[in-house]
């Protein structure tokens, strides 16, 4: 999982994006992961007798999945995008112009959703015994 | 590689992020498959603005934006999932049949 985000953060650099290659790196890479391996840490503490990983509409899954890929890949080759024959590099002058002016809005309702994801995953994770000790 | 090659590996990773989504059995590999859609479009996204003829970078403020919501769900889902996990004792999703029954 690590590998593919960070393999991510490098086609972004290929595509001129290297501010949001760092943001990867910074989020994914740094954040995210780490996150998630504390997540498999507290969880999966000596529970040996795993059933198959895999549930049962698996083949159901695999089958619509294979689907998905091929009607995008298809619909992928087969379209003329038009594209510029180059690469433009986006320049973090241009783009923080565009996200503090047209989407400033976005950006701060974004600030408010991730003051709610904050005070949301305490409140989850806190324990019982501790309200009960608080109280 | 051009814009079909970038279009053609963020088809791949949705596919196997949806495919993880619909056939894994443990919460927490579920969530990590969703990032990896998030990824994907992210990915296409960029790619989009990258090409364009005439770029206005609108491309890059919504994978900016993307991946903070994707952060904010990481965070919370994850809280949820070890939540469930603590008075469950299990992360198999197929053991959360509480309303069901």
């Amino acid at each position: 999982m690590m590998v593919c985000f960070g393999s991510l953060a490098g086609m972004y650099l290929l595509l001129g994006a290297g501010i949001i290659a760092a943001a990867q790196v910074l989020i994914y890479l740094g954040a995210i992961s780490v996150l998630i391996l504390f997540a498999i840490m507290l969880t999966q503490a000596g529970d040996a007798n795993l059933p198959s990983p895999f549930h049962r509409q698996a083949w159901l899954a695999l089958a619509v999945s294979v689907m998905v890929v091929a009607l995008i890949t298809f619909t992928a080759v087969t379209t003329d995008w038009g594209a510029a024959a180059e690469v433009t590099v986006i320049s973090l002058q241009a783009l923080s112009q565009v996200l503090f002016t047209d989407y400033a809005l976005p950006f701060e309702i974004l600030s408010l959703l991730l003051l709610a994801a904050i005070i949301g995953a305490i409140f989850l994770a806190r324990r019982p015994e501790e309200d009960e000790e608080a109280n | 590689m051009g814009l079909t090659g970038y279009l053609v590996v963020s088809a791949l990773l949705f596919g196997i992020g949806s495919f993880g989504f619909l056939a894994r059995r443990n919460a927490i590999l579920m969530l990590i498959c969703i990032e990896l859609m998030l990824n994907a479009v992210n990915l296409s996204l960029v790619a989009f603005n990258a090409y364009l003829p005439d770029p206005d970078n609108i491309g890059g403020v919504f994978s900016l934006l993307v991946m903070a919501v994707a952060a904010a769900e990481a965070t919370v889902g994850l809280a949820l999932v070890i939540a469930i996990i603590r008075t469950r004792q299990t992360p198999e999703v197929d053991e959360y049949s509480d309303l069901k029954e």
